[in-house]
């Protein structure tokens, strides 16, 4: 019994900060339809201004006021008013991209702006590490005793503050339909606005109650602490206030007791106890029926008022100028490769060859969100697959390179298949966390087996030799990725083209349309979840023989996470955005590794901001310049015309 | 033997009732008209029939088949056609590629190999019939701008012919003619007219504007709150006393 009792105890701080942030997330999301994974950023950035300003010799309720009840919320209302006002009535992946941009974009931000030193967190009220009293034998520390305070206390708050005002009722009314609420009189922008302001407060909450429990104050910790507010947030359905609370607190002390139970030393017991909430939210998102996809026909009533979205397929082109693009376009490439093969030094070319086997990993991302409008943040984890598969079978069965991509391809594709099959009954959003959890699940369970990631070592990996000819070279390897990426490419473009790309692009402009033609939706979600992890774990081979070794940190969930950001902000619908956004990654983070080493963080800063324009351009930054540039051209070409025909008569 | 039979069909949404064992018949190439007030569980007949809503009770059979369990995408590819009362089209694509992926589903010839040989665009018979069948609809001056720029009542018409495309045996249109002005309703008229004389189509027609439903139906269904108040002859059922109440309200 009193061993139980030690494992429950250091459960609760844990669940109290799980359900705070829970609380949030589903306030904003109810408010204003906005899942924020900023959240974790949010939390961070509270914690750091918090533990800077007791450093600095503020009292406690001071640097408190300041980190929490000022500069938290007025983030929230910051990004409510500047990003997030203008998603409402978006589809999930324009909702969930630039939540997914700030989680990147602030905590480099702040690392950037106070350095990479590891600061030792302070702690609220009580001096953290003093035991006050004793609980079934097990001590009750300061820390632990003032998070669940706080917690208790802010949450009766809230509660009280929904109760008494009917302001949960307005805000639901506002999520159903914002134009219907304002004509029952609400002011939706309001309650939004407040919404977001009250959730920031509690992520930042949150933050500063959790980071004592960490030894440093470092994002990692914040996200896996969002990640877990998730799942609690699952458990309510998104919506249940008391449910959302409970799930988040018994959460953290499961957590605790099952880490308390389980055989130390196992990867069993090191893995599962950081991926028990992934295990729960995904089973959750699975079960619960209120999770399942909402009928697209059950949105806003009056939807139909709003403008229609803009089209995101690049407009039709008068003959001359598509040809000269086309022409533009091929000359630019072929100069680029010459230049690549013939001037380049060494390291770029190594850093060149990086972005074209970036360029296949992302082009999986085309395929399954830019063809078939689906959203998966575990594309990482299936190049993983394909890497492992790789870096396995050489170890093994001295299996070539080039038909361990195909094996690795074919592993990454059974595996996306899997991963599609619960999918199939889930929202946007749903589908989003599924996957994420899947991710972090393999990260912290599957890939640590010796037989799957290679163990703390990694794997060595040879490059391919084919038909006696070697590709070890560098020089040689970039040609083969530059043939094997313009395979790939063919192949996505064909897909586009072909039934199945018309298919997808049915299901995203509708699905209910595309079935009433006699579409089998679900057979091509799984498609197309199943071709994209191919593409991924073929790229992640070759990610594998390129560097020449692999490890499970090589694909970390936030490489998932980088990955869709960076693509959906340079261009996820088109092949050409994908092998931009593989070169522009790769080249931005070599020539930020030659700058000192503060600015490391510069690369997640700016595709961080740039996912932000997600929002007004979701055809990407590069498509949206190129879109106009043609405008140009037409209109010159136009113009050329209009004079040859004046000069003619 | 009917075409289509649906019998005793009920479906409640929580506490309401939409449909109280509602019985319909249609027969090969019959036009039935389905009218009723707002709210009488016209389009919760249609997704029933369609798929889109299982019934608490009863059975469907089309075509000497017994429907109920099939998904909406088996029973479209069984011929059940059908358009929405809040617009289902793809956005972003154009009228013409509506017609072309639906063309290419309805004949099942599609393979992902096919695709990845190049072998998967669209070809020039395809682009014939979806050519011919926008010409049917009116639609061959807008056939490549994208549907988000187009006008309600022509949106509702690519809908009419991405279904047409599959060459359903039973077309259910729900009210096709809402956001059309008068030049558009006779030419909506005449296209019916046509499908029916060419095709053979049989045709489930929900709609509020009674001249038009007179203009193409043989028969007319009454619904009011979930029941069938009346069926059987145009000139007949809207002649009847129950009718025009359930339409304009308690004489006075
Ligand atoms: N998904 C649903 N959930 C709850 N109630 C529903 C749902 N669908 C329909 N209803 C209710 O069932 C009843 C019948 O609705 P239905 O849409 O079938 O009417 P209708 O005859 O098509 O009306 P209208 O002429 O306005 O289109 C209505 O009271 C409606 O509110
Ligand atoms: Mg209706």
């Amino acid at each position: 019994m009193s061993q139980f009792v030690s494992f429950v105890l250091p459960g609760i701080p844990y669940g109290c900060a799980y359900a705070l942030m829970a609380a949030g997330l589903v306030l904003t999301y109810q408010a204003s339809g906005v899942f924020n994974l900023a959240f974790g950023a949010q939390a961070f950035v509270s914690a750091v201004l918090f533990t800077i300003a007791v450093r600095a010799g503020w009292p406690g309720w001071i640097a408190f006021l300041v980190s929490v009840v000022l500069a938290a919320p007025l983030i929230g209302v910051l990004l409510e008013q500047v990003l997030f006002r203008f998603t409402r009535t978006a589809p999930p992946l324009v909702k969930l991209v630039p939540a997914l941009g700030l989680l990147i974009a602030i905590p480099s931000l702040v690392q950037l702006v106070i350095g990479t030193s590891a600061r030792v967190p302070s702690s609220l009220l009580l001096s953290p590490s003093e035991v006050y009293f004793h609980l079934a034998g097990s001590p009750v520390s300061g820390e632990e005793l003032s998070t669940t305070v706080v917690a208790v206390v802010v949450i009766i708050l809230l509660a009280l503050l929904l109760q008494s005002s009917g302001l949960g009722l307005r805000m639901r009314a506002v999520v159903e339909s914002p134009r219907m609420a304002e004509l029952a009189g609400i002011r939706s922008e309001r309650v939004s606005a407040f919404a977001w302001g009250i959730s920031s407060l509690f992520a930042g909450l949150a933050g500063v109650l959790l980071a004592p429990i960490y030894p440093q104050v470092n994002a990692a910790n914040f996200t896996a602490l969002l990640v877990a507010a998730v799942a609690a947030a699952a458990i309510g359905g998104f919506a249940s206030m008391p449910l959302t609370l409970l799930g988040g607190v018994v959460l953290g002390i499961v957590q605790e007791v099952i880490a308390g139970y389980l055989p130390s030393g196992s990867v069993l017991s090191s893995g599962l106890r950081p991926a028990f909430p992934f295990v729960v939210l995904a089973m959750v998102l699975v079960s619960r029926r209120s999770l399942r996809g909402a009928q697209p026909s059950l949105g806003d009533p009056l939807a139909g008022c709003d403008p229609p979205p803009p089209s995101l397929r690049p407009p039709a082109r008068m003959a001359e100028v598509a040809i000269g693009s086309r022409v533009f376009a091929g000359v630019l490439a072929a100069l680029l490769l010459v230049t690549a093969a013939v001037l380049v030094p060494g390291n770029w070319e190594f850093t060149l060859t990086q972005g074209l086997v970036l360029s296949v990993i992302f082009l999986s991302i085309t395929v399954l969100t830019g063809l078939g409008g689906q959203i998966s943040l575990c594309q990482a984890t299936f190049a993983g697959a394909g890497a492992f598969a790789v870096g396995q079978l050489a170890a093994h069965f001295g299996t070539p390179v080039l038909l361990g991509l195909l094996v690795g391809g074919g592993l990454a594709a059974g595996i996306g298949a899997l991963v599609a099959l619960p999918t199939l009954r889930l929202g946007g959003l749903s589908v989003g966390l599924l996957t994420l959890s899947f991710a972090l699940v393999a990260d912290n369970v599957l890939f640590l087996y010796s037989w799957s990631g290679g163990g703390g070592s990694g794997l060595s990996v040879p490059r391919p030799t084919v038909a006696g000819i070697s590709f070890a070279s560098s020089s040689a390897f970039f040609w083969l990725v530059v043939v094997l990426l313009a395979l790939v490419s063919l192949a996505v473009r064909l897909l586009g083209a072909g039934t199945t790309g018309q298919e997808l692009a049915a299901i995203r402009g509708s699905e209910i349309g595309a079935a009433s033609i006699g579409v089998n939706v679900n057979r091509l979600r799984v498609v197309a979840f199943t071709l994209s992890a191919a593409v991924a774990g073929v790229g992640g081979g070759l990610y594998a023989s390129l560097q020449q070794s692999v490890s499970p940190t090589d694909f970390n969930y936030q490489f998932s996470l980088v990955y869709v950001v960076v693509v959906a902000s340079i261009g996820i619908y088109t092949v050409a955005g994908a092998i931009e956004a593989g070169l522009a990654y790769t080249v931005l983070l070599q020539l930020i590794g030659n700058l000192p080493s503060r600015y490391s963080s510069l690369l997640g800063l700016v595709f961080g901001l740039v996912a932000l324009s997600y929002v007004r351009h979701p055809e990407g930054v590069v498509e949206y310049a190129r879109i106009w540039a043609l405008d140009r051209a037409e209109q010159l070409a136009r113009l050329l015309k209009r004079h040859e025909q004046a000069a003619g008569s | 033997m009917a075409l289509l039979e649906a019998s005793d069909l009920s479906k409640s949404f929580g506490g309401i009732l939409a449909l109280a064992e509602v019985t319909l018949r249609v027969e090969s190439a019959e036009a039935v008209g389905l009218v009723g007030p707002n709210g009488a569980g016209k389009t919760t007949l249609f997704d029933c029939i369609a798929g889109w809503t299982r019934a608490d009770t009863g059975r469907i059979v089309f075509d000497g088949r017994a429907i109920d369990r099939l998904a909406p995408y088996r029973r479209s590819r069984l011929g059940i056609g059908r358009t929405f009362q809040r617009l289902e089209l793809f956005t972003g694509m154009t009228p013409l590629e509506h017609l072309l992926v639906a063309e290419r589903v309805r004949a099942g010839t599609g393979r992902l190999w096919k695709d990845l040989l190049g072998l998967g665009r669209p070809t020039a018979a395809e682009r014939d019939l979806a050519a011919e069948t926008l010409a049917l609809v009116g639609l061959e001056d807008v056939a490549d701008a994208p549907v988000s720029t187009l006008s309600l009542g022509r949106a509702r018409l690519v809908e009419l012919a991405r279904a047409l495309v599959g060459s359903p045996m039973l077309l259910m249109l729900d009210e096709p003619s809402s956001g059309l002005d008068d030049q558009e309703r006779r030419a909506l008229v005449a296209t019916m007219r046509r499908v029916r004389a060419e095709r053979g189509t049989a045709v489930l027609l929900v709609e509020h504007d009674l001249d038009l439903v007179s203009a193409v139906v043989d028969r007319l269904v009454v619904l009011e709150t979930g029941r069938v108040i009346a069926d059987g002859g145009v000139a007949g059922v809207l002649a009847a006393a129950g009718v025009r109440r359930a339409y304009l309200g308690p004489a006075r």
